[in-house]
């Protein structure tokens, strides 16, 4: 940070700054940077925001309200700004709603009003404001109601298009977002006395202590206020406070940094604008980049937030926050108005008047609504030779792009007109309290203080300084000192409170929330209370008038602090307009919750890296490089990939393709990897009782070296997975399941084994990684294999018939698993590799296959004959079947329990009426079936009441040389035979199909078992 | 929110998954249709303190019984489901 120049040696107007600038703390006036508003190009200073920028410029007109199209200047200085909302950047990085007062400017950026046409100080829909009594509360009800039809066409469109905010990118965003997570014992929220205090004696205790700032820079209010601690400007205490904090080796300081939210288990949400201030990130960097930051305690000291006052026209260019008015003059160098009126119900905003005074500009008047002159009115009165007007309000202003006068109501109800170019108002502050409310506690309402302070904390978090109802820098400190012990206490650090600096007590004396305006004759203009929405204090009393008294239904009916906003100047002010009309209290009337974000977070942050292709990750198949190689084309299957089919030149279509795929399989041998089935490792004693209660049928009696079918139900008798389990050892079983529910049999298998059955002796672990899995298939397979596998594993029929398994060597010694399995109903077998020889397995079997004619297979040929075999896969298991509705109503075991024994044995589920599965063949073969399509009686109309079923698979079958379908048919396995009508209700077309038993290909499996 | 994993120590709500109710039992195959239509299908949605199977799917596979109050989400325990369950056993058998 560069020292401003010295008093008294003010540079010569730069060119192009129209605005005066004066010494100030946070710019650097050795360097000129340009930015462009509008098209035009200004000059500011490095260290100033869009805002200060403009205001340095003698731009007050920054945008156009929401409904009425209003001229609306900068209000205030921070993060709360409601009108001063931009678009910034151009192309892909323009970003709409950016809010000028917490934009750093750089060099080259290029700022655009939003919502007006054809230009900010010409906007033609201005004359939304003549037509305002359309807009009040509730219009969106009221306006538009009828006719229906209106709305899609007319009204929301209409709605759209006038009440804009700014428009978003048109392009995808350019930029990386980040999101980490870090820990710490102490995370400290704000800097400016209270926060820096409390991070100074947490930092000293040796706790690890994070202190984060959502401004570029670190000092709070100590940057906007002339306060002076121990002797030198507050700003200074600031800096050096800093610099002896980043010596500290367990201290992290993030500026640019918005604690955003307040999570459960001491969990806060946090965003560091990375490179928001600079024209484009480095190569690499991230734009903004999310933090999960996990504190033992939290201190909130973020500081508070200045309330306007509402009063006629109160919305004007020029008529800014009075906190902001000191901000824009000390820390950016900023006047912006030389001729100041000063509307104030508390100390505070005196403080303007002698710091507008003191940087050049005349102050007027000052309109203190307070009955009685407090000392320090009289004093500042005096010092600035400003007219005091005591128990005084405003009653009008006047100016169209900007404040040019103000109509001043005196104690008597003497009306006087004062000419001014800046209304500095001060309606009190709010404590920022949103941290201490995410998690439901409900702030509470401190009368002395007029403001809200938190009620309860969340567990863990404390607060010091204003956000905690603390208003003097000297208690600020104070407060932040014992706070930073106190937490860093509770983290098992001890420590001293050190000596605090000499610091002022300043007054405030504010005793009530100013009330809004009655109306008053004539309707001498609204009188806004949410500048962002445009909710006027009228808004808020038709609404209560309505019968909206709470202040949640007030909210949403008026659409009261609810703009981007979240109603951060205006929630307080809408509470007091609503407590005055309803006759209540404030206490009594309530307040609405905040809910995070405190501030607008980027959907850009909250996904991170995780879009596009890193949605989620790629799970390939240990062949996968091998088959990219044959020129396979893959199919997503969950987050696998897998081969669907493997091309060969001349093939035009993917079904010549498959159809080939499949004709190789049934005429000689084919493989395909089927890695992606899950495989789950089970072994020890009570293994083969484990499985018998995951299953619906037995496994005590399957010898070693065999495998069988096996079906799961869930508990409610619905099923759930099937698959194979193959018995290697005594206890030693390996269990495969679907590809789709791996992850799902793993943790069910979890919960039966440490919740419902701890007793038994169990152990199992996913190997589905470990294994590389092909099934090789035809024939032909049988010849192929000899091959591979070692000489002293007798492939024959008799010695490794269909459905055994074994623990084998292949290529000389090398370890395997061979299953006789079929799932294409060819003779078959899966054999299973570590996975990192997966493709060299692929490779071997294409080479010793080549004389057999050996050719690889994808999942749709794969699909094709476990079709032909009448096998459930995904679309029969969806859920919503039961064992009898897949005709396995016969593979319950009736002398064990198992998962969803009993419910299975519901009536509705064993009702033989129930959709049971059967295969469907078109009368004419080429009739094309659709899976989805409904199956009515024959003849009947295609209505609801006829619905008897559904396909659940179709396929056209090269080895049939027709369609062929898998369905479920009320009473299916009795209509056999039976000709039925196929609808396909998005097609509208009927085919005739013949109901067959779902097995359409070697029904007696003399292939499989060959 | 974050759970105080007994085998893994804290770790990030994204790290487990949420089943539901630890407080209903497995009817034994003889018991009444109803006992299973609630084991199966009925909750409680209680104001206040439950307890609830969660599992660290992302960590080391254990089912943990978490006791947290639904009002505040404050988390009381957590244990290990198989821990609960095998405690349960030697009262009833006790």
């Amino acid at each position: 940070m560069k020292l401003p120049w010295k008093k008294g040696a003010c540079p010569s107007r730069p060119s192009g700054q129209t605005g005066r600038r004066i010494p100030a703390n946070g710019i650097d006036p050795d360097r000129i940077i340009r930015f462009t508003f509008d098209g035009t190009s200004y000059d500011a200073y490095p260290g100033d925001t869009l805002a200060s920028a403009l205001l340095a410029n003698g731009l007050h007109l920054a945008g156009r309200s929401f409904k009425y199209h209003r001229p609306r200047g900068i209000l205030t200085a921070g993060p709360e700004e409601p009108n001063a909302l931009m678009e910034l950047r151009t192309g892909a990085r323009r970003e709409p709603n950016s809010r000028a007062t917490v934009t750093e400017i750089f060099d080259g950026l290029d700022a655009c009003s939003q919502n007006r046409w054809p230009s900010l100080r010409m906007d033609a829909l201005g004359v939304n404001g003549l037509f305002s009594p359309l807009f009040t509360a509730g219009f969106y009800y009221k306006t538009f109601m009828w006719p229906a039809a209106f709305w899609e066409k007319v009204y929301e469109p209409l709605i759209r298009r006038a009440a804009g905010l700014g428009r978003a990118a048109d392009a995808a965003d350019p930029d990386l977002y980040e999101k980490t997570t870090t820990f710490c014992d102490v995370l400290v929220v704000g800097s400016g006395p209270a926060a820096l205090a409390a991070a100074l004696v947490a930092g000293r205790s040796g706790a690890r202590v994070i202190l984060c700032e959502q401004d570029s820079v670190t000092g709070g209010r100590l940057r906007a206020d002339r306060t002076d601690i121990d002797g030198v400007p507050g700003w200074q205490w600031a800096d050096r406070t800093v610099t002896a904090l980043r010596q500290m080796p367990e201290m992290r300081i993030m500026t640019r940094t918005c604690v955003f939210g307040t999570y459960d288990g001491g969990t806060y949400g946090a965003l560091e604008r990375v490179a928001d201030h600079i024209p484009c990130p480095a190569s690499g960097q991230p734009r903004q980049r999310l933090w999960r930051i996990v504190a033992r305690r939290c201190i909130v000291a973020g500081g508070g937030i200045e309330r306007p006052m509402v009063f006629p026209n109160n919305d004007r260019p020029g008529i800014m926050l009075a906190g902001a008015v000191r901000t824009y003059i000390n820390r950016f160098g900023v006047v912006p108005g030389q001729r100041a009126v000063v509307f104030t119900n508390n100390d505070d905003g005196l403080c303007t008047a002698v710091d507008l005074q003191h940087a050049g500009a005349a102050v007027t008047a000052i309109v203190d609504t307070r009955a009685e002159a407090s000392d320090m009115a009289q004093q500042v009165a005096r010092g600035t030779g400003a007219r005091l007007f005591t128990g005084g309000t405003i009653a009008n202003t006047y100016g169209r792009l900007r404040v040019h006068a103000a109509a001043i109501r005196d104690r008597s109800g003497r009306v006087r007109h004062v000419a001014c170019d800046l209304i500095a108002m001060s309606g009190g502050w709010n404590p920022e309290l949103s941290l201490t409310t995410h998690l439901g506690a409900k702030p509470v309402y401190d009368p002395e203080l007029c403001a809200f302070t938190a009620g309860s904390f969340p567990p863990g978090m404390l607060a010091a300084g204003v956000a905690n109802g603390t208003f003097t820098t000297a208690g600020c400190l104070h407060e932040g000192a014992a706070r930073g012990q106190e937490a860093a206490a509770a983290c098992g650090f001890d420590t001293e409170l050190p000596p605090l600096p000499a610091a002022p007590r300043e007054s405030y004396g504010i005793q009530a929330i100013q009330p809004a305006p009655r109306d008053q004759a004539g309707g001498d203009g609204k009188a806004f209370i949410d500048f962002q929405n445009d909710v006027t204090a009228k808004d808020v009393r038709l609404a209560a008038m309505e019968g909206f008294r709470c202040v949640e239904h007030v909210k949403r009916y008026t659409t009261l602090g609810m703009a981007t906003d979240q109603g951060k100047t205006s929630n307080i002010n809408g509470l007091t307009a609503l407590a005055q009309q309803t006759g209540r209290d404030i206490v009594r009337t309530g307040t609405t919750m905040f809910r995070p974000p405190v501030q607008p977070v980027a959907i850009g942050a909250l996904a991170g890296a995780h879009r596009g292709r890193h949605f989620k990750p790629d799970r390939l198949t240990p062949t996968h490089e091998w088959a990219r190689q044959q020129g396979a084309v893959f199919t997503a299957n969950g987050i696998w990939h897998r081969a669907q089919w493997f091309p060969q030149d001349g093939e035009t279509h993917w079904r010549d393709t498959v159809n080939r795929e499949v004709r190789t399989v049934r005429t000689a041998v084919g493989f395909c990897d089927v890695t992606t089935l899950g495989k789950i490792d089970i072994q020890g004693p009570d293994a083969a009782t484990f499985l018998d209660r995951l299953y619906v049928n037995g496994w005590q009696k399957l010898p070693v070296g065999r495998v069988r079918y096996g079906l799961m139900l869930r508990e409610d008798g619905f099923a759930f997975d099937d698959g194979t389990t193959a018995r290697l050892d005594e206890q030693h079983y390996v269990m495969t399941t679907t590809t789709a529910h791996a992850g799902a049999v793993m943790q069910h298998m979890e919960l039966c084994h440490q919740w419902l059955w701890p007793e038994l002796d169990v152990h199992f672990i996913s190997v589905t990684d470990e294994w590389a899995q092909l099934a090789i298939a035809g024939p032909r397979s049988r010849d192929v294999l000899r091959h591979v596998v070692d000489p002293d594993t007798d492939l024959s029929n008799d010695a490794f018939g269909y459905m055994h398994a074994a623990e084998i060597t292949i290529c000389g010694g090398q370890a395997a698993r061979l299953f006789r399995l079929s799932f294409s109903g060819e003779l078959a077998y899966e054999l299973a590799v570590p996975a990192r020889y997966g493709d060299a397995l692929a490779r071997l079997l294409m080479k010793v296959g080549a004389p057999y004619g050996i050719a690889p297979y994808g999942t749709e040929a794969l699909g094709v004959m476990r079709i032909e075999k009448g096998h459930p896969a995904g679309p029969e298991l969806n859920g919503q079947t039961t064992a009898h509705d897949l005709n396995m109503g016969r593979m319950l075991s009736t002398r064990k329990d198992f998962i969803g024994r009993t419910m299975a044995a519901r009536p509705a589920l064993t009702d033989p009426a129930r959709p049971t599965l059967v295969g469907l063949r078109p009368v004419h073969a080429h009739d094309e079936l659709v899976a989805g399509s409904h199956l009515l009686p024959h003849g009947a109309e295609a209505t609801g009441a006829h619905d008897q079923g559904w396909i659940s698979s179709a396929t056209w079958s090269p080895t049939l040389d027709g369609w062929i379908a898998l369905g479920f048919l009320s009473g299916g396995p009795g209509r056999h035979g039976e000709t039925i009508m196929v609808h396909n209700p998005l097609a509208d077309s009927q085919v005739a199909a013949v109901v067959c038993p779902p097995t359409f290909f070697d029904p007696a499996g003399d292939r499989l078992h060959a | 929110m974050r759970l105080n994993c007994p085998c893994c120590g804290p770790r990030g709500l994204e790290e487990f998954t949420y089943r539901g109710d630890a407080t209903v039992h497995r009817p034994g195959t003889d018991a009444p249709a109803q006992a299973w239509v609630e084991y199966v299908y009925l909750r409680d949605n209680p104001d206040g303190w439950h307890r609830e199977l969660w599992y660290h799917g992302a960590g080391c596979h254990a089912w943990l019984v978490v006791t947290r109050n639904m009002r505040t989400h404050e988390i009381a325990d957590v244990a290990r489901a198989a821990d609960v369950a095998r405690l349960a056993r030697e009262n009833a058998g006790s």
